[in-house]
């Protein structure tokens, strides 16, 4: 029931701060210097194709207006159309989308998979030669950023090792399974392909840990702190003593509490990732936003540049509302605190 | 004659971190090449309009370290040069970014009520984009001059400060130093800038050095992309970019800009994690 009005809430909050975001998006459009129709009309156009330009981008009426009638746009799901490719913001986006939400879910299921159980390690065995390959490991993951991480990883597996493909979401000869999630691996799952599922798969790994790297150095850094943490208290002293073994001290009553605060950081290492996805794409040729994202900028197409960035805060708001209500869950003291 | 601080409490507690020791060490090495660069590199001219066309794409030898790019120039030289770059982004961006957010959060924590609830939700808003989304954004609608990109990276920079300093005073309000202060009949200016204030500066020095390291990132990553420094300014981050294109047959032109993307940001790093330890919040 509480959990409920938690939810809630925090929906509620999280379409204030989607509000906010729309108008400072709206108000970065408008600090473009210049006529947007004469830029997106091109210097050949005339005065009149210009004029009629300013009219569907509803240049000639007062600020407020231009916003209420993107925010109804907005609410069908239209983000007017692409001055680059001429085609609706919507279709350019979706068309590219599952590619980096592919890419991106993969790097955030490395760096949990990975990241947590490093921490763990770490954790339990306090300043052993673990630990500190652990630490080393994760400060190198923080400090190295995701495009360099890409450019070593293809240099060193794809060139020299020649283990893993070199661009590209899937070989050329590969079959395509029929679309349902627009997640190639998982459609291919689906149809039964499984040599295409492989090949995505070998296809994927290089990007997805270029983009994965950070985040898993912070992911295994939190968990070894939080921890380490709740190590030193009393009631782990305890478990001790009724002679559980140190497995299960460490699944069941170290990590829980631990995972919280982490949840919350890893919340935000997944919207650094849809930033930062746009680099990795670009070394890795992934065919996702990245190109779609740095071409609008570069020429400058306003809708384009709205859209791209309001899908992307979109999906980080969602992230972390997901996040919030699995860790309101994990620790009722959240759940309960608005009584 | 040895300066005062390094008999201090303070340095003897820094000293005891072998890493940080390392970091700091690893830090002055860079500021030093950079601040000397005109002096210390091989071909100083190297760094702006030159071409050697006879000398292209050369790989690493014993009068190119680094190797030479794709005009004939040492990239070497270009590297030392970048690093000079990329420190005037970290300090200026931060140099606007963190007394802005330090302000706001000090106004809404102490305040409360209103400000406080408009200043938050405008915080929320700006960390509601990812960092890098917000600065290609802004870049893209601007000129695409260093001014701007500066600008770009303060926008979006200061929020994390605000949020940090907002629960630290949150948690100070009431404390009775400030009680009293409020009772001696302080101004709120003196409360929140010579109260308040002084108990937060370890944090905001610790988050600062730590942060100088990513701005330098994200601004390497933003001229990846191609929306930084004009060329003929050496810059990591397109050098990278440029380098990336000609590999694995001339890996020497992505592969040392970065590596000296990442030492960078690993001194400040460890600076940053020294301090932390220094002022007491390390675990």
């Amino acid at each position: 029931m509480n959990l409920w009005r938690y939810f809630l809430g925090r929906l509620l909050g999280s379409l204030i701060v989607l509000v906010g975001v729309s108008i400072l998006i709206f108000g970065v459009a408008r600090l473009i210097p210049g006529d947007p129709a004469r830029i997106a009309m091109g210097p050949m156009a005339s005065a009149e194709q210009v004029e009629l330009m300013r009219e569907r981008l509803r240049l000639n009426e007062p600020v407020v207006v231009q916003y209420g009638g993107f925010v109804r746009d907005l609410l069908r799901g239209d983000l007017g159309i692409s001055l680059y490719t001429k085609r609706p913001v919507t279709s350019d986006i979706l068309s590219t989308l599952p590619a980096t939400l592919e890419l991106v879910i993969a790097a955030a299921l490395i760096m949990t998979l990975i990241g947590v159980p490093l921490g763990v390690v770490a954790a339990r065995y306090r300043n052993s030669g673990v630990d500190r390959a652990a630490n080393l490991a994760a400060l190198l993951g923080v400090v190295t950023p995701s495009f360099v991480w890409a450019i070593f990883l293809m240099l060193v597996f794809a060139f020299a090792l020649d283990i893993f493909p070199i661009a590209g979401r899937v070989s050329r000869s590969a079959e395509l399974p029929p679309t349902i999630t627009s997640l190639l691996i998982l459609d291919s799952a689906i149809a039964g392909m499984w040599p295409t599922v492989l090949d995505a798969l070998r296809h994927i790994v290089l990007p997805a840990f270029a983009l994965a790297m950070g985040g898993l150095g912070t992911a295994a850094r939190l968990t070894r702190a939080n921890m380490s943490e709740v190590y030193d208290r009393q009631y782990i002293q305890l478990a001790r003593a009724f002679a559980y073994t140190e497995r299960e001290i460490a699944c069941k009553y170290a990590l829980r509490p631990a995972m919280v605060p982490t949840l919350t950081i890893l919340g935000l290492d997944f919207a650094i990732m849809l930033g930062n996805a746009f680099l990795v794409e670009m070394v890795f040729a992934w065919p996702g936003m990245a190109r779609y994202g740095v071409e609008v900028i570069i020429r400058k197409d306003l809708n384009g540049i709205v859209g791209t960035v309001l899908v992307i805060s979109a999906f980080f708001l969602i992230i972390n509302m997901i996040i919030d209500i699995v860790v309101a869950y994990m620790n009722p003291r959240i759940r309960f605190q608005n009584r | 004659m040895t300066p005062a601080i390094f008999n201090s409490r303070a340095w003897y507690r820094y000293r005891s971190e072998p890493l940080a020791v390392f970091g700091l060490g690893l830090l002055t090495v860079i500021v030093l090449l950079a601040v000397l660069a005109p002096v210390l590199t091989p071909y100083p001219d190297h760094a702006g309009r030159f071409v050697d066309f006879g000398n292209t794409s050369q790989p690493p030898s014993s009068r190119h370290w680094f190797g030479t790019d794709l005009v004939g120039r040492d990239v070497l030289t270009r590297v030392v040069y970048g690093y000079r770059i990329s420190l005037m982004i970290g300090f200026v961006v931060l140099g606007l970014a963190a007394p802005l957010g330090v302000t706001l959060g000090l106004v809404a924590g102490y305040m409360g009520g209103r400000i406080e609830m408009i200043i938050m939700r405008v915080t929320d808003v700006f960390l509601a984009i990812p960092a890098l989304v917000l600065a290609m954004a802004v870049l893209g609608v601007l000129e695409r001059t260093l001014i701007n990109g500066l600008l770009a990276l303060a926008v979006l920079w200061w929020p994390w400060y605000t949020r940090m300093v907002y629960n630290q005073t949150r948690a100070l309000r009431h404390e009775e130093f400030v009680v009293a202060a409020q009772v001696v009949g302080a101004s709120h200016l003196h409360i929140l800038f010579r109260e308040i204030l002084p108990n937060l500066l370890p944090s905001v020095l610790t988050k600062f050095t730590l942060d100088l390291g990513f701005v330098i990132l994200v601004a390497s990553a933003l001229s990846f992309l191609g929306l930084g420094v004009e060329p003929p300014t050496p810059d990591l981050g397109s050098m990278v970019a440029e380098g990336a294109s000609y590999q694995p047959d001339m890996w020497w032109l992505p592969v040392f800009p970065g590596l000296a993307i990442l030492l960078v940001v690993l001194a400040f790093n460890l600076v940053g994690d020294g301090l932390r330890s220094m002022f007491g919040e390390g675990r």
